[in-house]
């Protein structure tokens, strides 16, 4: 039996845009496996968060256009999947989600508990074993929410409750959104930079309790972030993309002990210390209306050739489980 | 050197009302209280602190765009705190606030041109050829080619938006700037860029910085000295390396310590600090800090700690410092 869970091959998607179509994934492969913290890195604008809505089917089907490529999810093919089967088996049940912005993502005038409850309603694991009355299972789920509740570290469960979403603090409801994904028992949890509109303080608080529960419970997580220091706290590997494309895949040491992409090692050298200074990235983002041909980094790549510009590299082992997709890695000698 | 400092402030309070439904008031936000520091010439000081604890309100209570409740405000030898606003234009001049964003606070209807000549207008009698020609200056400084004058804002990229945002605080040749968390938001990659335009821009002008972030790893890098606050309070103040390298309040120590350090050990198995900052609406009796603190006491829940030291350049409001 493979350990693979989730398999993303070849996925293309262009967004329709005033200035033209924007091709915004390019044939990016990822692949995470049951139980691993899988770490998505990139700047603004370079492809994750379409890569982690493309995951959930939750894209704005007006504007976006999927071109090719699949993605499997326990031997599945998401894509191929309509509608009310996503709703009712995938989505919000085998694979949940965490926004970034805890303070929209509840619904001002209603109660916390009623949220919850809803949510137990349509997404409840009891509700695929049957044989319980629906008395019977409100109660069992009731007494889960409180247990879960607890589990994220929320002072008075039953208080919690009956309150309202602003009664409480960020970092609270950035605890309940934790729970609120991991109560329908999904296999894989897509956060999507969870912690960039916290504290330091409550982050780090809010990082050890996703990883303690998603390690307790076997739980895949694609944590996507821009922030390197969170990735390296948390993730167990890490997927670089740039500009719709991934440039390098790695586990967490190797990635920051020999990162073999120039993009990933100016990413890195950019991050601000004493040793490196203040040194930034020479260049800017390119248009995904118009993406440079080959690899899309080369414009800005001091290392970049004549083939680079006509090819995108294919993906390189460079080490154990470390690839790479460049013409000219780093530690290669040309 | 042995002038003074160039802004000092002493026992400054904002405090905000809070009103009940029929807008009878129930009580204070205290988002600044009692806070006194000094700015010397061509510094940067670091404000930091997480969200709530007062360091935008400060910022904003020195600029006088909020009036503040009690205390005083020097900006160079004048007490602007208590003026109104009329009196006091004349210093604030020299006193300028940076936006997150000073890009987004152009106008989209006005070429740069006419957005950069607005303060000039407002502020100097300057006729217009000595203004044409001051704005080209700034222009060049910020680094900005001077067909931009006669763009709009939607024509030229974030970047440069965010540019000609600055040259138009720097128009007026202030001494002192506030910036307000200038770099959250932004990429590491593009981060470094805006970074080390105002470091130049500092060398350029003579220019004195109150750099107010969250980001403890860019503020090490940037600030000579560093204020940390904590609900309302400065708890320490000191050398930026001696502030990192040996924290005494027991809350920088915890905020030094969130830090992801690549690397390093992992925060995530270490971090020991719990709960979250209380309301500043309803603050704990004596220390502040004390509710989450590993190391308070009877003594912290019922007097409040001074800002002191043994080293006048490095201080910590605590009972028990390290």
């Amino acid at each position: 039996m493979t350990s693979e869970l989730i398999a993303v091959r070849g996925l293309r998607i262009s967004f329709a845009s005033d200035a033209g179509i924007a091709r915004v994934l390019d044939g990016v492969d990822l692949t995470i496996n049951r139980g691993e913290i899988m770490g998505l890195i990139g700047e603004s604008g370079c492809g994750k968060t379409t890569l982690a809505r493309a995951i959930l089917g939750i894209l704005p089907r007006n504007a976006s256009r999927i071109d090719g490529g699949d993605i499997r999810f326990e031997g599945r093919a998401l894509l191929d999947l309509d509608e009310a089967t996503l709703a009712a088996e995938i989505r919000g049940r085998r694979i949940a989600y965490i926004p970034q912005d805890p303070f929209t993502a509840f619904n001002p005038v209603f109660t916390i508990g009623t949220q919850i409850a809803d949510l137990m309603r349509f997404k409840s694991p009891l509700l695929r074993e049957g044989g319980l009355s629906a008395r019977e299972r409100r109660r069992a789920d009731h007494a889960r929410v409180i247990d879960l509740l607890r589990q994220v570290q929320l002072p008075d469960p039953e208080g919690v409750l009956r309150k309202y979403p602003h009664e409480v603090s960020g970092g609270q409801r950035q605890r309940l959104m934790i729970a609120m994904a991991l109560l329908p028992e999904p296999r894989l949890v897509i956060a999507d930079e969870p912690t960039t509109a916290l504290d330091v303080t409550v982050q780090a608080q809010i990082l050890k309790l996703l990883k303690t529960l998603a390690r307790d419970r076997g739980v895949a997580v694609l944590f996507t972030t821009h922030d390197l220091g969170t990735a390296y706290e948390i993730c167990d590997r890490i997927t670089v993309m740039y500009a719709g494309q991934e440039a390098e895949e790695a586990p967490v040491a190797s990635f920051f002990d020999r990162p073999s992409h120039p993009y990933t090692r100016k990413l890195l050298d950019s991050l601000p210390s004493s040793e490196n200074g203040i040194r930034g990235i020479p260049g800017e983002i390119p248009r995904l209306v118009d993406p440079p041909p080959g690899c899309r980094f080369h414009p800005r790549c001091d290392r970049a050739s004549e083939v680079c510009r006509s090819s995108r590299p294919p993906s390189t082992p460079v080490a154990e489980a470390h690839t790479v997709r460049c013409h000219h890695p780093l530690g290669d000698v040309t | 050197m042995s002038e003074g400092p160039i802004l000092s402030v002493e026992a400054l309070h904002k405090y905000f009302p809070v009103r009940n439904v029929w807008k009878r008031r129930v009580g204070w936000l205290r988002a600044v209280d009692g806070v006194s520091f000094d700015v010397r010439r061509g510094e940067i000081l670091g404000v930091v602190g997480e969200s709530g604890c007062g360091k935008s309100t400060l910022g904003k209570t020195l600029m006088g765009i909020q009036a503040a409740t009690s205390g005083r405000v020097v900006f160079e030898g004048h007490d602007i705190a208590g003026l109104k606003p009329h009196q006091s234009r004349k210093y604030r001049e020299h006193l300028q606030y940076c936006y997150q964003d000073p890009g987004a606070s152009l106008d989209p209807r006005w070429t740069i041109r006419a957005s950069l000549h607005e303060p000039l207008v407002v502020h100097t009698t300057l006729p217009a050829a000595e203004r044409e020609a001051r704005v080209r200056e700034i222009l060049a400084a910020v680094g900005l080619p001077e067909t931009h004058l006669d763009l709009y804002p939607h024509e030229i990229s974030g970047g440069q938006q965010r540019r000609v945002g600055l040259a138009r605080i720097l128009t007026l040749k202030p001494s002192v700037v506030i910036l307000d968390e200038p770099t959250s938001g932004l990429d590491v990659s593009v981060q470094a860029t805006i970074l080390n335009l105002f470091l130049d821009l500092q060398r350029a002008f003579g220019l004195t910085y109150l750099f107010i972030s969250h980001d403890l790893s860019v503020v090490r890098l940037v600030c000579d000295r560093v204020a940390v606050m904590y609900l309302g309070r400065i708890v320490e103040i000191g050398e930026t390396e001696q502030i990192f390298s040996a924290p005494r309040h027991p809350y920088t120590q915890s905020l030094l310590a969130a830090i992801p350090r690549i690397g390093g050990a992992r925060v995530t198995d270490s971090f020991a600090l719990e709960g979250e900052p209380p309301s500043p609406t309803n603050l704990p009796s004596g220390c502040r800090f004390r509710t989450r603190c590993p190391r308070a006491s009877t003594i912290c829940a019922s007097e409040d700690p001074a800002l002191t030291g043994d080293v006048a350049q490095h201080q910590a409001a605590c009972h028990f410092p390290d």
